[in-house]
């Protein structure tokens, strides 16, 4: 598996041998092919940029677009912009970690669900607000949100 | 020559000094801890940061401020003591800073600096968040709990080791000093274990294995002994 994924890193990443200036944009085109960055992938695009894998790490890990691990089967991202902020968006958090077992950042252990933080969906008259996926539910409350995820999570991916 | 006053005394200084350069050979003393001469000043620590009167009280980091013809400096002030403070406080509350419990108590530039600067409490609220400590390598160990982020081991293992091993990896109060790709120190492929890094940090995050609290001591100077007898190519 890992033999694998580190050939096809290398081939993605030969336009940009040598080329330390690419970093981003290599790490760019791994993630759009793989979905994320593991560590095996961060060690072939440092050898083959010839930038230091200390380096590499720390690019990856400093912006959030960059993730390490694979993204679950459905995305939670939950607003965490004022008005939910004050309509309770801290509450519908605690619930997601309840049900899910993961908070901001993560994904479940089941791989269904990554649970993202956001700033304002732009429907702050409905806050708290989280969208799952492309779809937008409002006025959540603890029980509503577990609900809501249990629905999505027996649906499958 | 630039000539430039540092708390109302008259200095001279060449052009490629800093006024913290400046302020040094003049026998006036500027807190520093990130700074480490023979590493690249970065001004990231704040503790250097000095007045300018001339630029309308502007404060800037002394450690990476060229000096300028006329440059009227205040070094030491009410202000700048308090500026200091208050950032020593922010140190201590990030992290776990308990010295009696630290392998470099009584050998520590970060308890020396708050002794100096009169920082006997803290007012912001200890945020104490569990970070591991590794002690995979063989001779040496990191106890992240310790580590205020000055980059002065990133420095010393990229510019004088040429390892680069140690980089920054995270962002903002959550970032972490890693070796590698976030591997166990031990396991680190780029480290030759000279153990610069150690020597280089002010505080206890980096230490001796098999050395007591006593005999911690680091040698932070080697880092200036080294480059000074090294040629160096002039660019």
């Amino acid at each position: 598996m890992t033999v694998e994924i580190e050939a096809r890193v290398a081939e993605l990443v030969k336009p940009y041998a040598g080329k330390r200036s690419e970093l981003i944009q290599a790490l760019h085109r791994v993630q759009s092919e793989l979905g994320h960055i593991p560590k095996a992938a961060q060690a072939v695009v440092a050898e083959a940029l010839g930038v230091p894998p200390s380096q590499v790490t720390g690019v990856v890990s400093f912006y959030h677009f960059f993730r390490t691990a694979p993204a679950g089967q459905h995305t939670v991202r939950l607003c965490l912009g004022t008005a939910c902020h004050v309509r309770g968006a801290e509450r519908v958090l605690k619930a997601i970690q309840e049900e899910l077992g993961v908070g901001l950042g993560a994904t479940s252990a089941d791989g269904m669900f990554t649970v993202e933080g956001v700033r304002c969906l732009g429907a702050c008259g409905l806050a708290p607000v989280m969208m799952v996926d492309d779809e937008v539910y409002g006025r959540l409350d603890p029980k509503r949100v577990k609900r809501i995820l249990r629905e999505v999570g027996k649906d499958g991916g | 020559m630039i000539t430039l006053r540092i708390d109302d005394i008259p200095v001279q200084a060449e052009p490629d000094q800093t006024i913290l350069d400046a302020a040094k050979a003049a026998g006036i003393r500027i807190p520093t801890l990130c700074h480490l001469p023979g590493l690249s000043p970065v001004g990231a620590c704040r503790l250097c940061l000095v007045e300018i009167r001339n630029w309308n009280g502007k404060l800037v980091p002394a450690c990476a401020t060229p000096v300028q013809e006329g440059l009227d400096v205040v070094a030491n002030s009410d202000r700048l003591r308090e500026l200091r403070r208050t950032i020593l406080e922010l140190l201590f509350a990030e992290r776990n800073h308990i010295c009696a419990f630290c392998v470099a108590n009584g050998h520590c530039e970060l308890q020396d600096l708050a002794a100096e600067l009169g920082m006997d409490h803290v007012r912001f609220p200890y945020r104490f968040p569990p970070l591991p400590l590794d002690a995979s390598h063989p001779k040496f160990g990191i106890d992240h709990n310790r580590c205020i982020l000055c980059g002065r081991c990133v420095r010393a293992c990229s510019e004088v080791e040429g390892a680069m091993t140690w980089g920054f990896a995270g962002r903002g109060i959550f970032t972490l000093i890693e070796a590698d790709l976030g591997d166990p120190w031990g396991d680190a492929k780029t480290c030759t274990g000279c153990g610069k890094c150690v020597q280089a940090c002010p505080t206890g995050a980096l230490f001796e294995k098999g050395r007591a609290t006593g005999e911690q001591e680091k040698r932070p100077a080697i880092v200036a002994a080294l480059t000074e007898r090294r040629p160096r190519a002039q660019g």
